[in-house]
């Protein structure tokens, strides 16, 4: 299988405490991937890394088939390389449509100006409701996004990330706040996703992570504890140390 | 939700527009020019100028309103738009002056003599009688008129460019606006600057070439420019804002980084409608100043821009019939105060006189609309379009205030 995204030997330190120590990671192109970690353990700074929000102090980042260098992109440019990004909390634009959110994340020509002369046309109009379709967000189309529960939020985002249609999904706790049929349906979307495309999922619970079916990275204060599959993992005795172990 | 023409999506423009139609005629009928007098030349000007700033609101609106960068920079572009029509405006007509005055010298004066002449005349009050460099184009209609959208745009997408691209935003990036602003006052009150410091431009509703038409038609004319160039503007802004941009541009004010993680350069779309308002600015300004006849330094003093923001904010942030509204009734209110024509209260022990009291009532309601009305005069429209926000009650079911409330669930 050939690598997607290559992360070897990231550090980063915040006023002297390094959240992520020599870190090395990689991941195919149609791959799931649990990471899982105490709190403190670096998953949030490493999605940072990789999404371009901070800036690693040493290590390589390297993305896709032409091996490019994410660490000197812009936010902005890595979405557009095909890094998708959910966040923990659901962050949606709440004044606008669940259209108009859908809307916004299509994958299109991103320019102010093919923007601003940009007016709709019926294949995008489909593809947002065959979106707000799968995640049964059919009904509210033109309601605000504000008025959304919150688990109608966590899905309207999973739709704007597959909007995106990116090549890697990073997909912060997606199933936080959900109830156990709605975690169901997430379950099979991540894992319907990661047929075609690579796909990281940072999550807590290991209940949903044991239904994800995939292999499992072990953070712990920034760097890999273990890695391999889930009974793999939690059999190691460092694993077991770090969990209960405090 | 698909393709749409401008004018369904947006039922307000046309009644805007319609709205807009009526009050000029309705002014042109009335005005001296037409014979019935009832509203004088003088207020027929004042309305044009209220036109301007109206355009100027809808170009605040847009950069603060729905981009959500509150930018007290906007009225240095508006006058620096005055400056660079005054400054043709000022040539010519001193042009014609000189000729006439010379025409009856024995011997014919030369070009040079005349340029000499203007010279004189316009740069005496400050003891001076070159020319500086940055009149040079000023014997052009044509090459002024490109200035006034020129020199604005530039200085905006430079300074927009540096300001922008080191991520400056919110409180900072609104000083960094109001410092520039300051800047330039201050240098333009130099006399060395070349625009005649602290005396400004002036004698600009002088038309050149046109000394025997009445200002009573001048006004008119403006005043029909002041209309055409706000219909042109309202309908611009409605067309920018109802797309996608719109959309992107709302996202980049409530949450600018998710936006970023969309894929859009945050810096670019803040760059190009921080432009493309400060040429509206300008054009709004070379307006605005031939009606006022004279601009000085003081035009451009950071409170102007202040007021611009105070305006929108009353009328109605993210709405550009909020921003006209605003603009329009805060400036008349307010020349109707400071105008001296609003009986003073006596109180026995003290006075109230509104020239100097005015600013505590603007101030004040600007205080109160905030706190207790966001949506300004604008929201009110809400009332009877439906607009209004889901009445949420009972207590949260969720984890956090987005979710649903217990009566919604039961629905």
């Amino acid at each position: 299988m050939k690598t997607l995204l290559e992360v070897s030997g990231v550090s980063v330190s915040f006023d002297g405490f390094k959240a992520i120590n020599n870190l090395s990671f990689q991941i195919g192109k149609a791959e799931m991937r649990a990471i899982i970690g105490p709190n403190g353990a670096g998953k949030t700074t490493f999605m940072d890394i990789i999404t371009g929000k901070t800036r690693a102090d040493e290590g390589r980042v390297l993305w896709g088939d032409k091996s490019v260098s994410l660490l000197k992109m812009s936010e902005a440019q890595i979405a557009r390389a095909g890094v998708g990004r959910k966040f923990q909390r659901p962050t949606v634009f709440e004044d606008q449509s669940v259209f108009a959110n859908l809307a916004m994340a299509l994958k299109k020509d991103r320019s102010p100006f093919s923007v601003l002369f940009y007016r709709g046309n019926t294949a995008d109009t489909e593809k947002v409701e065959a979106l707000a379709a799968e995640i049964g967000l059919t009904d509210q189309l033109s309601r605000k996004s504000g008025e959304l529960s919150h688990g109608q939020k966590q899905w309207l985002e999973i739709g704007m990330l597959l909007a995106q249609d990116p090549q890697l999904l990073l997909v912060d706790e997606p199933a936080a706040g959900m109830t156990p049929e709605e975690r169901e349906h997430t379950t099979s979307i991540l894992v319907e996703a990661a047929k075609t495309r690579a796909v990281v999922v940072v999550e807590h619970d290991m209940e949903f992570v044991r239904r994800l079916n995939c292999k499992v990275t072990v953070l712990h204060e920034g760097s890999v504890l273990a890695e391999g599959s889930l009974d793999h993992v939690t059999s190691n005795q460092d694993v077991i140390d770090v969990y209960l172990g405090r | 939700m698909t393709r749409q023409p401008l004018f369904a999506k947006n039922p307000s423009l046309l009644i805007f527009l319609a709205c807009l139609a009526l009050f000029t005629l309705l002014v042109t009928v009335f005005s001296e020019a037409m014979g019935t007098g009832l509203i004088s030349t003088s207020f027929v000007k004042t309305l044009g100028k209220t036109l301007c700033l109206c355009l100027i609101a809808i170009a605040m609106d847009l950069v603060w309103g729905y981009a959500g960068i509150l930018s007290l920079g906007h009225f240095a572009f508006f006058g620096l738009g005055g400056y660079m029509i005054g400054m043709w405006l000022m040539y010519a007509r001193t042009r014609d002056i000189v000729v006439t005055s010379m025409a009856n010298a024995e011997i014919p004066p030369t070009n040079a003599e005349v340029i000499d002449g203007i010279g004189n005349q316009i740069f005496g009050v400050v003891g001076s009688s070159d020319f500086p460099l940055v009149w040079a184009f000023a014997h052009s209609l044509t090459l002024q008129l490109i200035l006034v959208v020129a020199v604005p745009g530039i200085l905006a997408l430079i300074f927009g460019w540096l300001a922008f691209r080191s991520r400056v935003t919110g409180v900072y990036l609104s000083i960094l606006t109001q410092a520039m602003t300051l800047a330039l006052a201050l240098y333009l009150f130099q006399n060395d600057s070349g625009l005649r410091g602290n005396n400004g431009l002036s004698g600009l509703q002088n038309l050149p070439g046109a000394d025997h038409i009445p200002q009573a038609t001048i006004s008119l004319w403006f005043l029909w420019a002041s209309a055409l160039a706000l219909a042109l503007g309202y309908g611009f802004a409605t067309w920018v804002v109802s797309g996608k941009f719109g959309s992107v541009l709302r996202g980049i004010r409530d949450d600018e980084a998710r936006v970023r993680f969309l894929g859009y350069s945050v810096e670019g779309y803040k760059l190009f409608i921080f432009t493309v308002t400060a040429i509206i600015a300008a054009i709004a300004g070379a307006l605005y100043y031939p009606q006022a006849g004279i601009i000085n330094p003081a035009e451009i003093a950071p409170i102007a821009s202040i007021y611009l923001a105070v305006w929108v904010a009353i009328g109605g942030r993210g709405r550009l019939y909020g921003a006209v509204i605003g603009a329009a009734l805060v400036s008349l209110v307010s020349t109707w105060f400071t105008g001296g024509q609003v009986p003073s209260i006596p109180l026995g022990f003290y006075t109230i006189d509104w020239v100097d009291w005015w600013q505590v009532v603007l101030g004040l309601s600007f205080v109160l609309i905030t706190l207790f009305a966001p949506k300004g005069i604008g929201g009110l429209f809400d009332l009877f379009t439906g607009r209004t926000p889901p009445n949420r009650h009972g207590k949260d079911l969720g984890p956090d205030s987005g979710a649903l409330q217990e009566q919604e669930a039961d629905a």
